[in-house]
């Protein structure tokens, strides 16, 4: 194997463990992300007072900030075109591209990718994208039917849902090229996807990414098939026992 | 909460954090860039213009995957749809658009080539980029 592959085959795992062990916990990731930790900012700038006070606390060390990793990102989330990094800001063109913040004002926010619930924008009738490209009339061939796939492990279940795919893609876009249309019988893990395959093929490229988990995994697990996952998980004796009842 | 669960758990977050680290952590070059700009240079940079950036996000709010991935045959796959010029005046790809009927025309060169030169083809923020950092794009 290859260092690369190696390298993402690692990372998957310690994803897939540490993702599922935030969940179990009841700590979803947003709740960690939304709040203002006032233990994590800086203590406010000192100002000469009297010898009474007591001194106060340093400045947390660099190893106290690993949680805003976690933060929503920072208040300006898209660089104008030639502050972005891939567009050359000597090129004429780059100054007369539309910045996103002022495309995506109105729309509903995400936390990751573009930070716009296409979903959400495009049902409320913000956005009326073309279905057809001649025509602007035409509606997109739509189709209601949910796939629920079963997660082994403590994630919540995954509900695909049709519909809110047909009304951007076509049929042939999926079949039979990414899945055969066929209940089951698709191979899907999250490796796959992490590696740009299956749902991956779009999730994490364009459609809204992987670190969105329950946006996917939407149907949680009973009180009772979580019991039965801890107890065969922690004490493989106990599970017997629990076999027998 | 008995010790083996708890220490479990423990494990458990402290890998999150790892993982967090990895999905948060962008590379340096294109930490800015929209997440779903396609940068196309198979040919550019060799020709002498700078790479190409298409904007998915632009083109999303006008168009449906459909119109281009289903009507107009894009591939699913960076750099895979072996795009030039001759087919864009020709109005395939781009050209079935940018043709000064759907959208501005194809003499607006700096408009579509104005990526830094020297980046490789690829979709910016891919998940498994972010995964595998790739080298830092921008100027080599
Ligand atoms: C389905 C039609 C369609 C196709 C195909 C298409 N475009 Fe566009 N594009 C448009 C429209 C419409 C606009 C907006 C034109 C306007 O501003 O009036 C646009 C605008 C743009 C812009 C300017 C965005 C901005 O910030 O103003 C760029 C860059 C661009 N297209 C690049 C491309 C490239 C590169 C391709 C081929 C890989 C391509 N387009 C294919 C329809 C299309
Ligand atoms: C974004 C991808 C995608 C698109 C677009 C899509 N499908 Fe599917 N389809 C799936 C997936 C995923 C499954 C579930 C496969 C599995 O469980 O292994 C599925 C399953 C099916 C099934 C099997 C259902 C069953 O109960 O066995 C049918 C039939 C089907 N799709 C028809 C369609 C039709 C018709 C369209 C267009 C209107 C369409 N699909 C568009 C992804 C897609
Ligand atoms: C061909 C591209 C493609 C594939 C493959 C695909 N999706 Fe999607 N998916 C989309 C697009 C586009 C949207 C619209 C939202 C967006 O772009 O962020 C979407 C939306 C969704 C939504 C709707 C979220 C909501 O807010 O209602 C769910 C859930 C979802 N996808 C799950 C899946 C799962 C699970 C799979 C694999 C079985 C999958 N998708 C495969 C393109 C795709
Ligand atoms: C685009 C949709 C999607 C997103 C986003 C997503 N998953 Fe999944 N996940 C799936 C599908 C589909 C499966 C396969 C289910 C099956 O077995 O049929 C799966 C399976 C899993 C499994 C079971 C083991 C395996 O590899 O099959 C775990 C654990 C998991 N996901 C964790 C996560 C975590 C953690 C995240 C967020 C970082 C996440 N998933 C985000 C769609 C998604
Ligand atoms: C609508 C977007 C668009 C416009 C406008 C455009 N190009 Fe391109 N051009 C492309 C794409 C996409 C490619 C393929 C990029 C690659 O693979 O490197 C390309 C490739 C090229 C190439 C290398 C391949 C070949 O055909 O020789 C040259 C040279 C080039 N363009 C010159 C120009 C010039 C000069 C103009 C202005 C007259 C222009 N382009 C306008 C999108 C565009
Ligand atoms: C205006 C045309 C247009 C529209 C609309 C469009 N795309 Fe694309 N897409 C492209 C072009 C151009 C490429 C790059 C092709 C190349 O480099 O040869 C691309 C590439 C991709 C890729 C490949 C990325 C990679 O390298 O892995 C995915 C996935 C994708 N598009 C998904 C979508 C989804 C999902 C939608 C709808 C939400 C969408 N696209 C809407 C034109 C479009």
């Amino acid at each position: 194997m290859t260092d690369i592959k190696r390298l993402t085959l690692l990372a998957v795992t310690v994803l897939l463990t540490g993702a599922a062990a935030l969940v179990t916990a009841g700590m979803a990731v947003t709740g960690l992300a939304g709040t203002k930790r006032p233990d994590l900012q800086a203590p406010p700038v000192q100002i000469a007072q009297a010898e009474t006070t007591k001194p106060r606390a340093k400045k947390p060390s660099a190893a106290n900030t690993f949680n805003r990793l976690m933060k929503k990102p920072a208040s300006a989330p898209h660089a104008a075109p030639a502050d972005d990094g891939i567009h050359d800001p000597e090129n004429s063109g780059t100054h007369l591209l539309q910045w996103p913040s002022e495309a995506f004002q109105s729309f509903p926010g995400t936390n990751d990718g573009n930070r716009v619930d296409w979903v959400k924008a495009l049902t409320e009738g913000l956005i009326a994208p073309r279905y057809e490209l001649e025509d602007p009339e035409s509606e997109a061939f739509t189709m209601d039917l949910v796939i629920v796939r079963e997660v082994k492990g403590s994630m919540p279940d995954v509900v695909y849902p049709h519909q809110q795919h047909t009304e951007w893609l076509d049929c042939t876009n999926c079949h039979d090229e990414i899945f055969v249309p066929a209940k089951g019988e698709n191979q899907i893990s999250m490796a796959a996807i992490l590696l740009g395959q299956k749902c991956g093929v779009c999730h994490g490229k364009v459609a809204f990414p992987v670190t969105d988990c329950r946006r996917c995994h939407s149907k949680p697990k009973t009180i009772e098939q979580l019991r039965a996952l801890a107890n065969r998980s922690a004490w493989p004796a106990k599970s017997e026992a629990a076999k027998k009842q | 909460m008995p010790l083996k669960p708890m220490l479990a758990a423990g494990v458990g977050l402290l890998v999150a954090g790892l993982i967090a680290f990895a999905l948060v952590n962008v590379p340096p070059g294109d930490a800015q860039a929209e997440y779903g700009d396609v940068v196309i240079n198979n040919y550019s940079d060799d020709a002498g213009m700078r790479p190409v950036v298409f904007p998915h996000w632009f083109h999303r709010i006008r168009f449906r995957c459909n119109v281009c991935h289903a009507e107009l045959g894009f591939e699913f796959k960076a750099g895979s749809n072996d795009i030039n010029m001759l087919k864009i005046f020709d109005g395939e790809f781009c050209g079935a658009c940018h043709n000064n009927e759907i959208a501005w025309g194809v003499e607006n060169c700096v408009l579509c080539h104005s990526g830094m030169p020297g980046m490789r083809t690829r979709v910016h923020h891919s998940t498994s980029d972010r995964l595998v950092a790739p080298p830092t794009a921008g100027r080599q």
